[in-house]
């Protein structure tokens, strides 16, 4: 098991670092523009771009310019140019937020995958499985602006249900809290309700031919303890490495445009109004800070995984 | 890992030759001498069964008609182009002149009007002819990036799987890393370095201006590389160990000869499907990205950043943001349902084991 830890973590190093390079030839290097006015943001002036291309050290070599850059990231000196504000400190202010949506939004994806997916995979061929099957077709096509913009515009203007926007921190009051947060926790997790239910239906349509599950039903256990205790559990696998990687995907910058609909300043409003104001290192810092959170995040359950499953860790250290 | 949590949610790629069951043909009657029919024919067959999907792929067809009428429309009903503004003019509603744009700055909205059919946007330009230009621009778009990506994923694809090795190790580790970004993260961070004007992208010999339609089109095409290389990669590594590619090698086919005309042509079936719903996601991601201000920039305008424009618009004039909204949902709805129905009729065995899985539970 140690050893299983100490090779991912290991390897998570590694793409950290292949990451924050990727990162750098995107912001530093691509050809066709000067990265100094990239990065110098609208009110741009010479003064300002001399300033930056020596901060940055844009005229030495490019291992230079990369260390200069991963410094300031690692030591909360990335600053924006157009609002003076610290990124790092930005990042982390909105933090709280960004998390209560996404652990909301999971929950509520998770509980209606797995019922749509049951159902579905259970009346397989029939009506419900047909309607399920459109509806998360439909789910899958909807642009995420698209639907927060109907929901606010249905659910908050012409039916005054839902507050229209703002955030009460789960400290103050929780039950404003969930309210306030329920439309973009919806918003969210429709997608992946109907990504997931079909994820969950095909793995369950398979796992019904196992040897296992037809001497389930020889033993006589009940039609339904078969389905729940063996079909859906056993299907379960893929859709929990799934949600691993996409949760982590979610908090690492998937949320910007349910943020910025909403207006909840999280990272992902941060970086939606960076993009606006044409302002560089806050975009910098939050795809480092997405990505970094996305890696440690599947390393984590990659070390779950082996800890639950022994086959894992053996499997990767017979290699 | 036992599972890869990569592998797409479809069943394995089925070479059309290994296909018996579920041809949708009955059996010829004895005596009558068999005709042969390629895998082609029979996947059109199943297809042809499956009325939901023709139907979205029919509908696919229609809106991409629509668009390319756009001229037509533009010149023949509503008297304007698509940039052209009319904020202080006047249209005749039931014989009364109303502002195009009231002065509240609030745009008229749908009606039966030649000009002017699905309302005016804040700036007083026709929705109706926007709609229909900007639709091209998305689905141009989300087609081309859906080539670029494909191209980049069958060359990376078969090279990784055909040479293994360092070959391999290099491609696969590379695709992780773009792997490792949400696509979204990686598109916002390519679209805003790429479009900050006055800069642009320098391919080489060629330049591509900081407004180009060909950034969107060349990120949103690079960024869904890995997604379609991986899977074709894997069906590689099969096919590559399959006898006829042995019989090549002992024919004395070179390397090239072997991946790009032994190879690909099975890998066909894959990439159509992958193609039809890569354009899906293009399409996605492409609006998803105008509407944060990182995609298409004017002059140009898409559904997405016509959405975008409309956006501020929400509560007092919501034709801005529903209607071009409904568009995307309804193309991008379109290529996903006529894209399961190729699936299904290209790679039968995932519906047979469905429909195998379906006749047990109704016993």
């Amino acid at each position: 098991m140690a050893r299983f830890v100490t090779r991912r973590l290991v390897g998570m190093v590694v793409v950290l670092f292949a990451i924050s390079v990727l990162v750098f030839l995107i912001f530093n290097v691509i050809p066709g523009g000067d990265p100094g006015k990239r990065i110098c943001g609208k009110n741009c002036n010479n003064a300002l771009l001399t300033q930056i291309n020596k901060d940055w050290g844009f005229n030495d070599s490019l291992p230079v310019q990369y260390v200069t850059m991963m410094k300031k990231v690692f030591t909360g000196e990335l600053v924006s140019y157009s609002s003076q504000l610290n990124v790092d400190q930005q990042i982390k202010k909105g933090i709280p937020i960004t998390f209560s949506l996404c652990i909301g939004a999971a929950v509520i994806w998770m509980a209606f995958a797995i019922v749509f997916g049951y159902l579905s995979a259970v009346k397989a061929g029939g009506f419900t499985d047909r309607a399920l099957t459109i509806l998360a077709l439909v789910g899958i096509s909807m642009p995420v602006f698209f639907l927060g913009a109907i929901l606010l515009l249905y659910l908050t203007s012409k039916i005054q249900l839902f507050p229209t926007a703002g955030y009460v921190s789960l400290t103050s009051d929780p039950v404003q809290w969930a309210y306030h947060l329920f439309l973009p926790w919806i918003t969210l997790a429709v997608l992946f309700v109907g990504f997931y239910s079909r994820v969950l239906r095909s793995n369950m349509l398979d796992v019904m031919n196992e040897d296992y599950v037809r001497t389930a039903r020889a033993k006589g256990l009940s039609e339904r303890q078969v389905r729940i205790h063996h079909v859906l559990r056993n299907s379960m696998i893929p859709v929990i490495t799934l949600f691993g990687l996409d949760f982590g995907a979610v908090i690492g910058g998937g949320a910007i445009i349910t943020e910025s609909i909403f207006s909840l300043n999280g990272v992902g409003q941060y970086a939606a109004d960076a993009i606006t104001n044409v302002d560089l290192p806050p975009i910098m810092g939050v795809t480092l800070f997405g990505a970094f959170f996305i890696v440690f995040f599947n390393a984590l359950v990659d070390i779950t995984y082996a800890w639950l499953d022994p086959r894992i860790r053996l499997g990767t250290e017979a290699r | 890992m036992a599972t890869d949590p990569w592998a797409p949610p479809y069943a394995d790629p089925t070479l059309p030759g290994e296909v018996e069951q579920d041809t949708g043909i009955p059996p010829a009657p004895a005596g009558v001498p068999v005709e042969g029919r390629s895998p082609w024919y029979l996947a059109y067959r199943r297809l042809r069964r499956n009325r939901v999907a023709l139907f979205f792929g029919a509908l696919f067809i229609v809106i991409v008609l629509f668009c390319l009428a756009a001229p037509l429309w533009a010149h023949l009903v509503a008297h304007t182009g698509p940039d052209t503004n009319h904020l202080t003019e006047k249209i005749d509603i039931n014989g009364q002149p109303t502002d195009v744009v009231n002065v509240d700055g609030i745009p008229i909205g749908p009606g039966l009007h030649g000009k002017f059919l699905l309302g005016a946007d804040a700036n007083g330009r026709d929705v109706m002819v926007r709609l229909m230009y900007g639709g091209r621009t998305s689905i141009f778009i989300g087609v081309m990036a859906a080539f670029v990506t494909t191209i980049l994923a069958v060359i990376f694809g078969i090279l990784a799987a055909y040479y293994r090795g360092w070959t391999d190790a290099v491609i696969s580790r590379a695709m992780d890393v773009i792997w490792a970004f949400p696509v979204l993260l990686l598109g916002i961070a390519l679209g805003t370095a790429l479009s900050v004007s006055g800069s642009g992208l320098v391919l080489g010999p060629i330049h591509i201006a900081d407004d180009s339609i060909w950034i969107p089109i060349l990120i949103i095409g690079f960024v869904y590389v890995p997604y379609m290389a991986r899977p074709i990669r894997g069906e590689v590594l099969a096919l590559r160990e399959k006898e006829f590619v042995e019989a090549a090698i002992a024919q004395g086919a070179g390397t090239m000869r072997i991946m790009f005309s032994e190879i690909l042509p099975n890998l066909v079936s894959t990439i159509i499907v992958f193609f039809t719903l890569n354009i899906a996601n293009n399409m996605l991601l492409e609006s998803a990205l105008s509407f944060l201000g990182a995609g298409v920039r004017p002059p140009h305008s898409s559904w997405g950043s016509m959405v975008s424009d409309g956006y501020e618009f929400l509560y007092s004039a919501p034709h801005l943001t529903i209607i071009p909204g409904l568009m995307i949902v309804l193309t991008v709805l379109s290529l996903n349902v006529f894209g399961d129905g190729l699936r299904d009729a290209l790679d039968p065995r995932a519906k047979v084991r469905l429909e195998a899985a379906a006749l047990e539970e109704s016993h």
